[in-house]
């Protein structure tokens, strides 16, 4: 279904049993995102946007409602290689040297034999800025660069659906903010959709097409906010009235939310 | 821009440290080599001078040169009983770790067989050695397979524990990863679970080396005419106590070349760990 919207969620509720009762992480979710759009999760930290992303990757099944993928159900989406997922931490495989880390996707399940590959790891690696990196250990890497590995294997089995779970929360912010125009630059190049979770208001706002602020837990979306930006975006739309003025109602949505 | 970034953590990254960071280990582990033959002279020296100093009878301890005379004067008789000790503790150590490997990896895959073996694991691990290996000797005869058991036995249980814990040990986000790239159990095993638990595997190897040879002699009090085991018990009942000395020496080296030889080879199947564990 080429028209289907990326993503589509339909009263996602999703509850955990505990020892001591059942905690409630998500409520009455009902969300579209379109192709090709970058779509920022913000919320305060534990709230369960990770959840929510975790529902859509096929790791986490609902407990309510119904979630799809390019028309598809999310388990379908995973099997055929839709999403591509890039977590808080790196996750590379120390043992595997950067290349073969980004090339780990075509190897599983002998992707790359029987399907098309977004390009090269080789080539990943270059679109990321990492070439002359391709037989660097993992331990070798600083942390933004390991983060950088990680993008580029998701990118390897050319998903059509990027999801990226707070990528750059454990980096400082200079390398947070160099990496955020990085992600920009690659997204304008491979135009995938991509939901991006994160905690920082400043992050969403330079990022992202529309921003859905979440309420603490159980999360539900309280505001959806279009960031009415061109692009490409410049740092320096950081100190414009207009970016000053989308941080806020976003900070006003989140205290309104808590 | 680019550069900008690799300059800020490559100071705090060991990247670019790798190449002269080898020059001061290299050195240390000179010193280290230097400082424990220096230790172990030491106490030989300190040994020999109580020996001598206090008249302490031959029957009842060897002085160091005594041992030596004794390594030089009868290596045949120590060669000759070596070599059982050889094979049953290779073949213990062989038989006991390849076992609980497999275990542990069916312990992984499958929690029914993990919730009926393990108990039982730890219950046989709890029976003591020096009683099971009569019963051994009765059961497998008096040749090498009651010994090679024993060793095997010894060597087993560190091995599985540790083996179920480093296959467990996974970061759960690298399982996540997994499951989203639609990795099957094998692939799971095989790109994720086994290379995460050689570390452990190294660990519990180590520990194996030591204990097997340990179990070996242990064997051979019980039931033998030949081995290190059998000569400890001849030597200590004859009074030829620097022949007993010389052949715990034997013993000794022979634990510590296993030994060795478990870290050469964890240096070169998990590289990756000696950046992250060298100083320790």
């Amino acid at each position: 279904m080429v028209d289907a919207p990326a993503i589509e969620l339909g009263d996602v509720g999703m509850s955990f049993v505990l020892p001591d009762g059942v905690l409630e992480v998500l409520r009455g979710i009902t969300l579209t995102v379109r192709q090709g759009e970058f779509v920022s999760l913000l919320g305060p930290s534990g709230c369960g946007k990770s959840t929510l992303l975790r529902v859509i990757a096929d790791i986490l099944p609902p407990t309510r409602g119904r979630a799809a993928v390019l028309g598809a159900s999310p388990a379908e989406a995973r099997r055929t290689r839709a999403l591509g997922m890039v977590f808080q931490q790196p996750v590379l495989l120390p043992w595997l040297s950067a290349e073969e880390n980004v090339g780990l996707p075509l190897r599983i399940g002998n992707w790359g034999a029987r399907h098309r590959p977004a390009g090269t790891p080789d080539a990943l690696l270059r679109l990321v800025g990492l070439e002359g990196f391709n037989h660097a250990r993992p331990a070798q890497l600083s942390g933004g660069m390991q983060q950088r590995v990680a993008i580029a294997r998701a990118l390897v089995s050319d998903p059509k659906v990027l999801l990226m779970d707070e990528p750059f929360g454990a980096l400082d912010a200079i390398t947070r903010d160099r990496l955020n125009e990085e992600l920009l630059r690659i997204w304008t190049q491979v135009r995938r959709t991509v939901v991006f979770v994160t905690h920082s208001i400043a992050e969403a706002v330079y990022l992202s097409m529309r921003v859905v602020v979440m309420s603490p837990r159980p999360a539900r979306i309280r505001r959806i906010v279009e960031i009415d930006l061109p692009y490409p975006r410049q740092p320096r739309m950081k100190d414009t009235p207009e970016f000053t003025r989308f941080s806020a109602e976003l900070r006003a949505a989140l205290e309104e939310a808590s | 821009m680019k550069a900008a970034e690799r300059a800020v953590p490559s100071a705090a990254a060991p990247a670019a440290g790798v190449p002269a960071g080898q020059m001061p280990d290299r050195d240390n582990s000179a010193r280290r080599v230097a400082l424990s033959a220096l230790g172990i002279l030491a106490v030989l020296a300190l040994w020999q001078a109580v020996m001598v100093v206090f008249k302490v009878p031959h029957y009842i301890a060897a002085t160091p040169l005594e041992v030596v005379d004794a390594l030089r004067a009868q290596p045949v008789i120590l060669a000759i009983n070596a070599w059982p000790t050889i094979v049953e503790t290779i073949g213990g150590f062989v038989v006991g770790n390849v076992i609980a490997v497999v275990i542990a990896i069916g312990f992984v895959h499958n929690r029914t067989f993990q919730h009926t073996v393990y108990p039982l694991a730890v219950t046989v691990r709890t029976l003591p050695i020096v009683a099971i290996s009569p019963i051994l000797v009765l059961l497998l005869g008096s040749g090498y397979a009651p010994k090679i058991a024993i060793a095997a036995l010894i060597t087993f249980f560190p091995t599985l524990v540790n083996m179920v814990d480093g296959l467990n040990a996974v970061d759960p986000q690298a399982q996540e990863l997994m499951h989203v790239l639609s990795a099957t159990k094998w692939e799971v095993f095989r790109y994720l679970r086994w290379t995460t638990s050689l570390p452990y595997l190294f660990s519990a190897l180590r520990i194996a080396s030591t204990a097997s040879l340990l179990g070996a002699i242990v064997a051979e009090w019980i039931g033998s005419n030949r081995g290190l085991g059998y000569l400890i018990l001849a030597a200590t009942y004859d009074y030829r106590t620097p022949l007993l000395y010389a052949t715990m020496a034997v013993a000794s080296a022979l634990a510590l070349a296993l030994f060795g030889l478990i870290s050469v080879l964890e240096g070169y199947f998990v590289p990756w760990r000696r950046t992250g564990g060298a100083a320790g």
